[in-house]
C-alpha cells in the first residue's frame, strides 16, 4: 500500500529531474549476475540516477554462485537487494514465498502494460501461476541459448574442401543437431594454423545449472516434454520418452567426441574462454554474451557469426533471461518501483538494446530496423519464438539439482545408461512433487 | 604428553585464603566469569542443536514460509538410511578419510623422524613446512584448481615433465578415476605438517636414557625403532589421527572449491551433499535428520577411538 | 662434544635427514610460490603453455583485483587520455576504471569480523578459563568437554538452525551475527588453551596477593593477567586465524554486507572467464598476514592446533 502514495506523483516526476527534491534520495542496491549485460546496466542506470536523485549500488555475483547466493539471501529475508534481476525459474518461489512484491497494482497505476512486452517473455519472466495475469516482475532481459562459430574458419577454402571430402556436404551453419555434431567432430583435433583445435564448447557444469541448460538444448529439439498433460505432473513416458533418451545419448556423444579436453565442468565462462582463445570452432552460450563476443578484438567482428540452436525433430531453444523484481524485504520499495517505472520506458528500453541488453519491449523488437541492428538480432527473434523453460515451480531448485546430478552422472561421470538416468530423474521428481502435495 | 586439562579437576582455593578474600565471594565470581561463555554456548550451540533434533522429525522447508509443517516421525531418518546415493557419499568420504590419514601419517611421521635428527637449521625448515596448514582452505582449494588445469596447470606440467605424457591428456579434477585422488593430494599437502608437528612432540618426549639403556643391551637400531620409538610415539600419532579424522569428516571448504563434488558425484563428500540438501534444495527437516546422523556418527566413532587411545596411553 | 652419546645422530645421518627435509620443504612451497608469482603475471602469461617461470612482471592482477572496469569505445578512449599508471594498464584492453571493486570491502569485513570475534572470544574465554582453573565448579569436566564437543559438528549442520535463528533475529548478513557465531566457535579453543596457560601460573602468586588484601578480581587483573599475557596473545592469534580462514559459515550466512574475503576471492572474475592473476593477487594479500602470524606463533603452534592436548 506504500506504493500508492508514490503512484500519483511519480508519473510527472519521472519525466523531470525536479523529482529529486520532492522525494527522499535513497541508495538502491540492484542485484544481478556478473556478466557483460550487467556492465551495460550500470551505464544505463546513470541516467536514472541523474533523473531521480537516487543513487544506485550494484551487487553482481558470478553465475556459478548466483542462484545459490541470491536464493539464500531471499530465504534469509535479507535486505541486501532492493531490486533483483532474478532468473526465470525463481518466479514461482519468489511469488509463493512472498520474496517478490506483486506488481499488478503498480502497473495499473503507472499505465505500464504487459501487452507492450513480447508475450513469451511476459509468460516466462513475469507471471505466476504461469500464464495468469499476476505479475511479479517486469521482463528485463530476454535470452536464450544459442551458438556462435568461427566464420573465418568456415570460410576457408582448404577447410571447406576437407569438410566436403570427409562428409560429402558443404560446410556451413548447421541445419540440424546432427549436422552440428558432424561439423564439431570434423574440427575435433584438427590442426589449424599450427594449433590443435576442437569441435565445440558445450555446458557441462555440475554445481549450479550448467549441464541442464546444455542438455535441454538437445532435449527440446528432439521433442522432450516435462509432462504428458500440462499441469498433471505425469512424467512417465514424457521425460523418458525414446526421443528424450536419444537426445541425451546425443549430448553424451557430443561431449565425448567433439569438445576440448578438460571441459568436464564448464559453463558460460569456460565456453567464452574456449572460443576467445581460439580453441574451438563452435560454442554454445547465452545470447547475452553475443554483443561482447562480436566486439572482441581477436575473435569478433568478421571472424564470428551466430546461429539459433538447430532443430532436430522440431525447433527448440533453452530459455534464459530474467525479469526485474522488487524485493519484499527492502525498506526502499518506493524508490525501487520508481526504477522499474523508469526502466519500462520505451526510450530507456531502446537505449538498453543499444548498450547490449536484450530488451523485451515490443517497441524495440518490432522496430523495422531491429533485425539488422546487430548480426545476431534476427537469430534472437527466431530463438525467442521457440523457447522452452525448465520447471518454474517453487520447488525448482530441488528439481534442478536432481537433474544436474542425474545428467552429470551419466554424461560426464559415465555411469549407467541414458534410459536409467531419465528413469531415476522421474523418481527424483516424483518424490519432490509428492512432498509438494502435487502428486 | 603432559596431562590434559580435563584430567585435572578444578581445585578449590585453600580455606585459609578463602576466608581472607574481600569483595565478591569466589562462588559468585566463578559464575560471573563462566556465565557469559555458558550463555553464548547455550544460545549458539545447544539451543540450535535441540532445534535441529526437533526439525529432523518434520517436513519443514526453510524457503517455504507459511507452508504447513507436519510432524512425520522417523520418515526423514528412514529415507536417508535407505538412500543408496547417500551411501555413495559415505563411501567417497571414507575413501577420502582413509587415504588422507594414511599418507599424512606416513609422510608426517617420516618428516618428524628426520627433523628429530636435529640437523642444522631444522627449526627454520619446520616453520616453512608448517605454513600450508595455517592457510584458508577455501583459498587453497581455489588455487590448487588453477594448478590442476589440464592445459595450463603447473601440476599437470610437472607430472608430464617427469612421465613424458601430454599435460592435457589427464584431468585431475575432471576424471572420475583421478578426482578422488586429487582431493587427497591437496589435503595431504596441507595437513601433513599437522601430523608431523605432533609426532615431533612425541619423538622429543622420549627420554634419551631409554635409548642408552637399549644400546647397553646391544639392541639393534631397527629393534630400538620398533620397540621404543614406535610405541612411545603411538599415543601422539593416535591423537593426530583423531584430530585429522574429525576435521576431514567435516571437510567442506577445500573440496567444494576444488571439485564441487564432481565429476558426477564422485567427490561429493557428506558435508557437500548435506549443503545441497539444506541450502540448495532447502529440505530443512530432511537435512536436519542428516546432520544428526552425521553428528552421532562422528561422536560415536570419536568416543570409541578415545577409549582405545586411553588404553594405549595406559600401557 | 657429545659425539660419544648414543642418542646423538651421526653426521652422515644428519646430512641425509637435512637434505630430505629441505627437499620436502621446497616442494611444499612450490604451490605457494607459484600463486604469488601468478599475481604478477599478465592474464596471457598466466594461462600460457608451457607455464612461464620467467616473465615480465606487471601489476595488472592487483589493479584488476581492486578496480571495476568496463570496455569503452575508441572515441571515448581517445578523448580521455589515461591519468595514471593504473589507467595505462587497463587501457591495453580498451577498458577504463569505473570504480573500486568489492575486494576492499570484503577484506575490511574479514578484518572487522576477525578482530571482533577474537576480542570477544579472548575476553570471555579468559574469564571462563580462570574460573575453571581456580574455582571448584560443579561438573567442571563435563562442561569443559561439552565446550570442546561443539567443535565436532560439521559447520554445515550447525548452520541450519543458525540460519533459521538469524533470520528470525535479523542477524543474517550482519557483522554482529558473524562475530557472535565465530566467537561461539572459537570460545572452545580459547577456554581450553587459556586454562592450560593459567594452570601453569603458580597459584601462590595470587594467594599472596589475596592475603595482602586484593579482591579476587584485583588479583586476577593485576597478578594473573600479566603472567598469562603470552598465552593470551598466542590464543588470540589462533582465534584470529580461524575467523580469518573460515568459509562454510561465511558462504551460507552472508551475502554482501558482511561477506568476508574467503567466499569472495574464488569468485573474482574478469570480463569473460576467470581472471587468474587477480585471484592470485587476492589470495596473496589474504594469505600473507597468516604466514606472518604463523612464524610469530611457531613456539605455541603445537599447543594451539591440539587444543592444548600436547604441549612441549
Amino acid at each position: 500500500m506504500k506504493n500508492l502514495k508514490l503512484a500519483s506523483a511519480s508519473a510527472l516526476a519521472i519525466a523531470s529531474a525536479s523529482f529529486a527534491s520532492t522525494a527522499q534520495a535513497d541508495d538502491l542496491t540492484l542485484c544481478w549476475a556478473a556478466w557483460d549485460p550487467a556492465n551495460a546496466l550500470v551505464e544505463l542506470s546513470k541516467e536514472f540516477e541523474a533523473q531521480s536523485g537516487h543513487t544506485m549500488s550494484f551487487e553482481f555475483i558470478p553465475w556459478p554462485n548466483f542462484a545459490d547466493r541470491m536464493l539464500n539471501e531471499l530465504n534469509s529475508g535479507g535486505k541486501l537487494c532492493d531490486l533483483l534481476i532474478g532468473d526465470s525459474q525463481w518466479i514461482g518461489g519468489g511469488a509463493e514465498n512472498g520474496h517478490y512484491v506483486k506488481l499488478n497494482d503498480f502497473f495499473d497505476n503507472q499505465g505500464i502494460s504487459m501487452d507492450d512486452f513480447a508475450p513469451a517473455t511476459v509468460y516466462a519472466y513475469s507471471t505466476w501461476p504461469k500464464g495468469t495475469p499476476n505479475y511479479y516482475a517486469l521482463p528485463a532481459m530476454g535470452d536464450a541459448n544459442g551458438w556462435f562459430y568461427r566464420r573465418d574458419w568456415f570460410g576457408r577454402d582448404d577447410i571447406k574442401a576437407a569438410f566436403k571430402e570427409a562428409t560429402g556436404r558443404d560446410l556451413g551453419e548447421p541445419k540440424s543437431q546432427k549436422e552440428m555434431l558432424e561439423i564439431a567432430q570434423f574440427f575435433q583435433g584438427r590442426e589449424i594454423d599450427g594449433k590443435t583445435v576442437y569441435g565445440a564448447a558445450i555446458f557441462t557444469e555440475r554445481g549450479s545449472e550448467g549441464i541442464t541448460m546444455g542438455v535441454t538444448s538437445a532435449l527440446y529439439p528432439w521433442g522432450f516434454k516435462y509432462e504428458n498433460t500440462p499441469g498433471a505432473y505425469d512424467m512417465e513416458g514424457a521425460v523418458n520418452s525414446p526421443e528424450a533418451v536419444e537426445a541425451l545419448e546425443f549430448y553424451k556423444e557430443f561431449y565425448e567426441t567433439a569438445t576440448p579436453p578438460g571441459y568436464t565442468n564448464s559453463y558460460m565462462g569456460e565456453s567464452l574462454d574456449a572460443f576467445k582463445s581460439g580453441q574451438v570452432a563452435m560454442a554454445m552460450n547465452w545470447f547475452a554474451f553475443f554483443p561482447g563476443l562480436y566486439a572482441d578484438p581477436n575473435t569478433g567482428g568478421d571472424k564470428i557469426d551466430f546461429f539459433v540452436n538447430p532443430p532436430q525433430n522440431q525447433a527448440g531453444s533453452t530459455l534464459g533471461g530474467q525479469g526485474i523484481s522488487v524485493v519484499a524485504y527492502s525498506d526502499k520499495q518506493d524508490a525501487a518501483l520508481e526504477y522499474i517505472k523508469w526502466f519500462a520506458n520505451p526510450d530507456v528500453q531502446a537505449k538498453w538494446w543499444e548498450l547490449g541488453g536484450y530488451s523485451a519491449h515490443n517497441s524495440v523488437l518490432n522496430d523495422p530496423g531491429f533485425v539488422d541492428s546487430q548480426p545476431f538480432a534476427g537469430d534472437f527473434l527466431d530463438a525467442m519464438g521457440g523457447v522452452q523453460d525448465f520447471w518454474q515451480e517453487p520447488a525448482y531448485a530441488e528439481l534442478l539439482l536432481a537433474m544436474q546430478k542425474r545428467i552429470h552422472d551419466y554424461v560426464v561421470a559415465d555411469q549407467g545408461t541414458a534410459q536409467e538416468a531419465l528413469d531415476k530423474l522421474i523418481e527424483d521428481w516424483t518424490e519432490v512433487f509428492e512432498d509438494e502435495g502435487k502428486l | 604428553m603432559s596431562d590434559t586439562p580435563v584430567s585435572r579437576a578444578a581445585r578449590a582455593t585453600p580455606p585459609r585464603v578463602a576466608r581472607k578474600i574481600k569483595g565478591l565471594s569466589d562462588r559468585a565470581i566463578a559464575w560471573i566469569f563462566v556465565g557469559p561463555t555458558i550463555f553464548l554456548l547455550l544460545a549458539i550451540n545447544i539451543f540450535p542443536l535441540i532445534w535441529t533434533i526437533q526439525l529432523s522429525f518434520t517436513n519443514y522447508k526453510a524457503n517455504r514460509i507459511g507452508r504447513e509443517v507436519k510432524n512425520i516421525g522417523l520418515r526423514n531418518y528412514e529415507r536417508i538410511l535407505t538412500d543408496t546415493d547417500i551411501w555413495l557419499n559415505m563411501q567417497a568420504t571414507a575413501h577420502f578419510l582413509f587415504w588422507t590419514i594414511f599418507f599424512q601419517v606416513l609422510i608426517g611421521f617420516t618428516l618428524a623422524y628426520l627433523i628429530n635428527k636435529k640437523f642444522k637449521g631444522n627449526d627454520l625448515w619446520t616453520t616453512i613446512i608448517v605454513l600450508p596448514m595455517m592457510l584458508s582452505p577455501a583459498v587453497v582449494g581455489n588455487f590448487w584448481k588453477f594448478l590442476y588445469q589440464p592445459q595450463i596447470g603447473l601440476f599437470n606440467y610437472i607430472v608430464a615433465f617427469f612421465t613424458g605424457k601430454e599435460p592435457s591428456s589427464f584431468e585431475m579434477l575432471g576424471s572420475v578415476n583421478l578426482a578422488p585422488w586429487s582431493i587427497v593430494i591437496v589435503d595431504t599437502w596441507m595437513w601433513t605438517p599437522f601430523v608431523m608437528l605432533i609426532c615431533l612432540a612425541g619423538l622429543r618426549s622420549i627420554p634419551d636414557y631409554i635409548y642408552e639403556a637399549a644400546e647397553v643391551d646391544r639392541a639393534s637400531k631397527l629393534r630400538q625403532f620398533f620397540t621404543i620409538t614406535i610405541p612411545m610415539v603411538l599415543p601422539f600419532l593416535m591423537l593426530a589421527v583423531l584430530f585429522r579424522g574429525i576435521e576431514n569428516f567435516k571437510m567442506f571448504d577445500l573440496v567444494v572449491q576444488l571439485t564441487g563434488g564432481g565429476p558426477g558425484s564422485t567427490t561429493e563428500l557428506t558435508s557437500i551433499n548435506l549443503k545441497r540438501e539444506a541450502f540448495e534444495k532447502w529440505r530443512t527437516g530432511y537435512a536436519s535428520a542428516y546432520a544428526i546422523i552425521l553428528f552421532v556418527t562422528v561422536f560415536g566413532l570419536a568416543s570409541i577411538y578415545v577409549k582405545a587411545l586411553n588404553k594405549v596411553k595406559e600401557r | 662434544m657429545s659425539s660419544f652419546s648414543v642418542t646423538e645422530p651421526s653426521k652422515r645421518s644428519k646430512w641425509f635427514a637435512g637434505t630430505l627435509v629441505i627437499l620436502y620443504a621446497l616442494i611444499t612451497m612450490i604451490p605457494l610460490a607459484w600463486i604469488m608469482l601468478t599475481g604478477f603475471k599478465s592474464p596471457a602469461d598466466a594461462i600460457s603453455y608451457p607455464p612461464k617461470v620467467v616473465f615480465e612482471p606487471t601489476l595488472e592482477g592487483y589493479v584488476n583485483l581492486f578496480t571495476q572496469r568496463t570496455r569503452q569505445t575508441q572515441e571515448y578512449l581517445d578523448a580521455n587520455p589515461p591519468e595514471n599508471w593504473r589507467d595505462e594498464i587497463v587501457r591495453q584492453y580498451d577498458m577504463v576504471i569505473v570504480g573500486p571493486s568489492k575486494f576492499g570491502e570484503r577484506f575490511l569485513n574479514s578484518v572487522i569480523i576477525g578482530f571482533g570475534s577474537t576480542f570477544l572470544s579472548i575476553f570471555l574465554g579468559t574469564l571462563a578459563a580462570y574460573a575453571f582453573s581456580r574455582f571448584k565448579i560443579p561438573l567442571a569436566d563435563d562442561l569443559l568437554f561439552f565446550i570442546l564437543s561443539t567443535r565436532m559438528m560439521p559447520p554445515i549442520a550447525v548452520a541450519i538452525p543458525i540460519f533459521l535463528m538469524y533470520r528470525q533475529l535479523g542477524l543474517s548478513d550482519t557483522h554482529l551475527g558473524m562475530i557472535l557465531l565465530y566467537t561461539a566457535v572459537n570460545i572452545s579453543l580459547a577456554v581450553w588453551l587459556l586454562k592450560g596457560f593459567i594452570d601453569e601460573i603458580p597459584r601462590e602468586y595470587e594467594e599472596a596477593a589475596l592475603i595482602d588484601g586484593y579482591t579476587r578480581f584485583q588479583a586476577f587483573y593485576k597478578v594473573v593477567l600479566p603472567q598469562a599475557a603470552t598465552g593470551i596473545a598466542s590464543t588470540a592469534i589462533f582465534c584470529l586465524i580461524f575467523a580469518w580462514n573460515e568459509y562454510a559459515f561465511a558462504v551460507l550466512l552472508t551475502s554482501g554486507t558482511a561477506q568476508t574475503a574467503p567466499p569472495f576471492i574464488p569468485t573474482i572474475i574478469g570480463v569473460g572467464g576467470l581472471d587468474w592473476p587477480a585471484v592470485a593477487a587476492g589470495a596473496t594479500i589474504f594469505l600473507i598476514p597468516v604466514m606472518i602470524f604463523t612464524i610469530l606463533l611457531r613456539k605455541h603452534l603445537l599447543r594451539g592446533i591440539t587444543f592444548g592436548a600436547v604441549r612441549k
